[in-house]
């Protein structure tokens, strides 16, 4: 643009090319070591390309990691719908139903998803046992549904305030009640919301970790916990723990690299006002 | 709103307010009630122990360390974040080639568990490789012990730590403003593609060059991000427990633990419950220090 002084060019994409490099060390790293085979896998050869192929590290690495990998898959799929479902229903009332006192509720379910979970971790322990749910997969997938519930009601409600209220006097004018219009108007309307809630709790769920460490032991364990005894192992190797990482990593990237326009726009959702 | 209405309306989000009531605040007045208890053993002990537990951890050698580890990975962990976020944002702002690509590379890290990244980052800071094995190539001969440096700078005396800045922090708030700087970037990105050119433009017209235009214009306009921000990142801060867990663990002389660490370690692992508690207690209250005037402020908006 004429008349107007501005960074050259070349300095944006230095400085831009230059901190890829940074963000991509880790990858570089993980990967690099999960293909060596044991013995090039050594601390002093840590930045040199594998001299040949190996799958080794990965089928040790599958071995010990594929049944909490199963795990983390019966819990993160159950619990991602059932959040997604009670936010959508929670998001449409407190936005377009706004009874007395609604703004005071919605308030108090926010404050929900700020808290450290230590602070109610020692009676969830307890409550979980009383119940029979402590060390199992459902108990697990209740705790992330009641603990998901702020997060994807703030990001439905705020959905749904984008919808005009016109389209909801007309139907109410044809007859609908309040559960008719969510059926027939607001569901079919609702599903970039719920692929946004959906990413954003299976990512969640997935990498979760004070949850999984303190409600299960040896069988039951997510795949999060698994790896953290992988690498907190003196005996395996650390290509081992690389192929390890990556495999545990693999869904939540998959899902990122696939829809992540959906996965960045749960990102800012969840963290601007309702 | 008819009356039927209003209460079929309430029913609907009933079993979603019930479980939260019980579930987050229940649960926080259960916990709150342990850290007044004797409950330091296995077997639940529910006789009245006061103020104890508290008086105890503030006296700690590790529950100071925390405090002061807390405080400083905050500060430099939300400068750092939200700085080069800001950086990025700026950049990618500026109609350039590959955005979406550089864009990717940038917010990736957050689609990663902590578990990763500090399985991942414990190796490259390692301080017999990883990052040193290039140092020393380069020929630097006093290598940095990263996060196994039990070193504090500047070290003053107070209580029963030495106070100042832990140097094994660096390589941790490193770790994790690689994973989290990419969502101050989105936030901003998003922030700076809401102001109208037209702004900019009329600025430019009144004589301002680039760096002006940045300073008076656009940062002020932006203000309301870095709050969010700040919020945002400064309670994942406050609560921070897988990252160190997985990378560090609590360190020599307690150089990178953390309150959510000692917590988890003292309870599970040393069945001190009444003192874990107490821990937890203490965390809460510095979130809420951090979310309540937020939250406070989002109702009033709300009910204008």
């Amino acid at each position: 643009m004429p008349g107007v002084r501005r960074l050259p060019r070349i300095l944006i994409y230095a400085v831009l090319i230059a901190l890829s490099l940074f963000y991509l060390i880790p990858v570089y790293v993980m990967m690099v070591t999960s293909f060596k085979g044991m013995e090039e896998a050594t601390l002093d050869r840590m930045w040199e390309l594998p001299s040949s192929f190996h799958l080794e590290s990965y089928a040790i690495a599958y071995e010990k990691l594929a049944p909490h990998l199963l795990n983390s898959i019966y819990l993160t799929i159950p619990a991602t719908l059932l959040t997604a479902f009670l936010g959508s229903l929670n998001g449409y009332v407190l936005s377009k139903w706004r009874f007395r006192g609604a703004n005071t509720v919605f308030t108090l379910l926010l404050f929900g998803m700020f808290i450290p979970y230590q602070s109610i971790l020692i009676p969830l322990i307890q409550f979980m046992q009383s119940i029979g749910l402590y060390n199992s997969i459902p108990g697990l997938i209740l705790i992330h549904v009641v603990y998901g519930i702020p997060i994807a009601t703030l990001i439905f409600r705020n959905f749904y305030a984008g919808i005009p209220m016109e389209i909801l006097e007309a139907a109410k004018i044809d007859g609908c009640g309040m559960m008719g219009i969510y059926r027939r108007i607001i569901l079919p309307l609702s599903l970039s919301g719920f692929v946004v809630v959906a990413i954003w709790e299976f990512t969640q769920v997935w990498n979760e970790f004070l949850f999984a460490v303190t409600m299960t032991t040896s069988t039951q364990q997510p795949v999060m916990v698994a790896l953290q005894n992988l690498s907190g192992s003196q005996i395996v190797q650390w290509n081992v723990q690389m192929a390890g990482a990556l495999l545990a990593a693999l869904p939540t990237l998959l899902v990122y690299i696939f829809l992540g326009r959906y996965f960045i726009r749960g990102l800012l959702a969840g963290s601007l006002k309702g | 709103m008819r009356q039927k209405e209003q209460w079929l309306a309430f029913l609907l989000v009933l079993p979603s307010f019930l479980a939260v009531a019980i579930f987050v605040y229940g649960f926080i007045g259960w916990t709150g009630a342990v850290s007044f208890t004797e409950w330091n053993t296995l077997v639940p002990n529910w006789s009245w122990a006061g103020l104890k537990n508290y008086l105890y951890l503030f006296n700690d050698l590790r529950f100071q360390a925390d405090l002061r580890n807390t405080l400083v990975f905050t500060v430099f962990f939300i400068l750092l974040s939200a700085g080069l976020g800001l950086l990025l944002a700026v950049l990618l702002d500026r109609r350039i080639r590959a955005e979406g690509w550089f864009r990717n590379i940038f917010i990736f890290p957050m689609a990663l568990s902590f578990i990763v990244t500090g399985v991942v980052w414990q190796w490259i800071f390692n301080p017999s490789t990883g990052i040193n094995l290039l140092l020393k190539e380069w020929g630097l001969e006093r290598l940095p012990q990263w996060y196994v440096d039990t070193r504090v700078i500047p070290g003053v005396e107070w209580g029963q730590i030495s106070f100042g800045i832990p140097l094994a922090l660096i390589a941790v708030v490193i770790a994790a403003v690689w994973q989290l700087s990419g969502f101050a970037m989105a936030m901003y990105l998003a922030g700076l593609r809401a102001i109208p050119e037209e702004i900019r433009e009329a600025a430019r017209v009144d004589g301002a060059n680039e760096w002006q235009v940045f300073r008076k214009v656009i940062l002020p306009q932006l203000r309301p991000i870095t709050l969010s921000v700040i919020i945002i990142l400064g309670h994942i801060s406050l609560k921070i427990f897988d990252l160190i867990y997985a990378m560090t663990g609590p360190g020599a002389m307690f150089v990178t633990d953390m309150p959510g660490v000692y917590m988890f370690e003292t309870t599970f692992r040393g069945n001190h419950y009444a003192q874990g508690a107490a821990i937890a207690v203490i965390m809460l209250i510095l979130v809420c220090a951090l979310i309540i005037p937020y939250l406070w402020s989002n109702l009033r908006r709300g009910v204008e």
